[in-house]
């Protein structure tokens, strides 16, 4: 029913080309996230979609319906603002109806959906106030029921939580994704610059960079096998470490900077590689472990603690590694200092390699 | 007293004692009659006194007896109260041969001003919110036309007005001195309604596009309601603008048509008979009156609208 495809989508603002070429499928259901950094076009794609901006060329469907030159109302869409775009001067109860108003839709059925929605999301003993009366989390919700309310088939959220504090964007997060999971059939688009929302919400993420997407896939794929440099270090914090070096060929690949060799053997090639030459090396630093004695890791080194940062639940550990630095994570009770010499041990076949030159995935 | 040494920031030993709380302490001492504040206070009230007096000449000559201004004393108050050159001022003063007194100009005025505010705040205000929210094409070269136009000087378009409006056959007639202050109007209030439009977060906007609002809906069920400071400020604009205009009025219309601000100036500036000073002065007053009462009434107002959206967030 409510699948969405942006296709061949171009949009320029005079001579600046914000959005090229995009291409994008969301299935029924699917919970799609627009993840990037400010300025990589994403909330613009996300009004494209809304209909909210008119597009230079391309077409979008909606429940294979060519929705391009639609209006926003007519796209069977809800949408949820960063700024919650609640009309201040009426209340909860007039917030929720307004867009039902504008419908022409009868006073009892209003009174119906406004309270379901308002049970659904617990914002009954709230209807009779007004916007400015109510927490950022409770504006929050008002602003969901707002879209609950049209039983539109097709959600998006632009930056529903980034207006919240830390603790209330938590509990929110998990409450959009059991608002997801109930409403079975919708789908729902959105768009963050928060990894953890990201992660946390999606089934596929879209990682974005200007105007035009890097790698759309599902969050265990993008954080394990990030398609270039770019992705690699935009997922996962803190953020990947980088080694600059080159592969090199003796039976087996062999990664080589300064005088660290690391057998890449195991490491699973892309159509790309392997191949002779400059290379980037990625490893995440959860996936470097201390080596105690045991030694079980393919791949140790000794490297010597440069700096420590006690976060609580786990300690990241600032070093060096063949000229390039190296950070990694290691239990919270773990105690070291400046100056200690330790062993680390990763597997290779958990890092990511890519061109020194193209920057795409090997 | 070990404990005060908790608050010894400077790192002496925990055991200060009491002479660490020697020296200032607490709220800085105020005084009253410091050089600072007499200088301030002498100059404000120098000030106040200056601005004050004229209005205190009009008040008291407008309540004298012509023989009691003759003595010549404008500063001294009546000795004996009379409210006669009020009356006069209003019902029977002479302009010319027409001796109504102030009277028909002020209902003029009223039938000026009212139309010229509704006409002019209604188009400003939906131009304002058009160029601010639909982006159209041309809106720049629009608005920059609009601008341009606020810049222009009135006596340049005081001759090709008298023919337009000769042309359209309203020359003359009230109707068309609103239109003339509706238009006039236009650049600047335009400006200011855009300028307000511009700072309502653009996704209440969208917010109601996706709602399902059209541009009429979107102007009268969240914009207005969302509005009514800057439409006082806009009022008070126009009520001050058009109330005391003197120049559109004369030349615009015809003298059973002229405004408050025309009769007065012929009341005061006439040169036969005696100058009556006291009527005069309550003739002045009574057609000042009405920008006065505006600002008094919606300044509260004003301010009310102004609370009103700070609480938003």
């Amino acid at each position: 029913m409510a699948n969405v495809s942006v296709k061949d989508l171009d949009l320029n603002f005079g001579e600046i080309k914000v959005l090229q070429n995009l291409n994008i499928d969301v299935g029924e259901g699917e919970f799609l996230v627009l993840l990037g950094s400010s300025g990589c076009g994403k909330s613009t794609l996300l009004n494209c979609i809304a209909g909210l901006l008119d597009i230079s060329d391309g077409q979008i469907f909606i429940g294979d319906r060519n929705v391009t030159w639609e209006q926003p109302k007519d796209r069977g869409i809800g949408m949820v603002f960063q700024s919650y775009a609640l009309y201040p001067q009426m209340t909860v109860e007039g917030n929720l109806a307004f867009g039902l108003k504008n419908a022409r839709m009868s006073k009892d059925e209003i009174k119906k959906r406004i309270a379901r929605a308002a049970e659904f999301l617990q914002i009954e003993p709230l209807l009779g106030r007004k916007p400015a009366q109510l927490s950022g989390g409770q504006r929050q919700r008002v602003a969901i029921g707002r879209a609950l309310v049209r039983d539109v088939d097709v959600f998006l959220f632009d930056e529903p939580l980034s207006n919240l504090d830390a603790k209330l964007r938590a509990e929110l997060r998990v409450e959009i994704k059991r608002l997801h999971q109930q409403l079975e059939n919708t789908t729902m688009i959105y768009v963050t610059h928060d990894q953890i929302e990201a992660m946390t919400l999606a089934d596929r993420i879209a990682i974005m960079r200007g105007g035009s997407i890097q790698q759309l896939a599902a969050p265990n794929t993008i954080y394990n096998k990030p398609v270039n440099k770019y992705v690699a270090g935009f997922i996962g914090s803190p953020s990947i470490n980088f080694i600059d070096g080159e592969v090199r060929f003796n039976s087996d690949p062999v990664f080589v900077a300064g005088d660290t060799k690391i057998d890449v053997a195991r490491y699973e090639f892309t159509g790309n590689g392997p191949k002779p030459g400059p290379v980037t090396f990625g490893i995440r630093p959860e996936h470097i472990f201390l080596e105690r004695g045991g030694e079980d890791e393919p791949f140790t080194a000794e490297v010597e603690v440069d700096v420590v940062e006690p976060m609580g639940a786990d300690t990241l550990v600032w070093s060096h590694m063949g000229g390039n630095e190296l950070r990694f994570r290691v239990d919270g009770q773990t105690s070291l200092s400046k100056g200690d010499r330790v062993t680390i041990g990763f597997d290779p076949a958990r890092a990511s390699i890519f061109d020194a030159e193209t920057e795409l995935r090997l | 007293m070990s404990s005060t040494g908790a608050i010894n920031i400077a790192g002496v030993s925990a055991d200060a004692s009491a002479e660490d709380l020697v020296g200032p302490r607490g709220a800085r001492p105020r005084r009253a009659l410091s050089r600072r504040n007499i200088m301030l206070y002498g100059t404000l009230f120098v000030i106040a006194v200056y601005y004050i007096l004229p209005l205190y000449v009009m008040i008291v000559t407008s309540l004298k007896g012509m023989p009691e201004i003759r003595l010549g004393n404008i500063f001294a108050p009546p000795v004996e109260i009379t409210f006669e050159p009020w009356v006069k001022a209003w019902s029977s003063a002479c302009t010319g041969l027409n001796c109504e007194g102030l009277s028909r100009g002020f209902w003029n005025s009223v039938r000026i001003t009212i139309p010229s505010i509704v006409l002019s705040i209604a188009i400003a205000s939906v131009n304002g919110y058009a160029l601010a929210n639909w982006r159209f094409k041309g809106a720049n070269l629009f608005f920059t036309i609009l601008i341009v136009g606020a810049f222009i000087p009135y006596q340049v378009m005081l001759y090709p007005l008298v023919i337009i409006l000769r042309e359209m056959g309203l020359y003359g007639s009230l109707t068309g001195l609103v239109l003339v202050h509706a238009v006039f109007g236009m650049p600047i209030l335009t400006l200011l309604f855009r300028n307000y439009f511009t700072s309502v977060p653009e996704e209440l906007f969208k917010a109601a596009r996706v709602d399902g609002a059209g541009f009429w809906g979107i102007y009268f069920k969240i914009m207005l309601p969302m509005s009514l400071p800057i439409f006082v400020v806009a009022m008070i604009i126009q009520v001050t603008g058009i109330w005391n205009d003197f120049l559109f009025g004369v030349v615009y219309t015809r003298p059973e048509y002229y405004p408050m601000t025309v009769q007065l100036n012929n009341i005061v500036n006439s040169v036969q008979g005696v100058k009556e000073y006291n009527v005069n002065m309550a003739a002045t007053i009574i057609t000042g009156l009405v920008p006065l009462i505006v600002y008094f009434a919606s300044g509260k107002l004003f301010v009310r609208g102004i609370a009103a959206g700070a609480v938003k967030g």
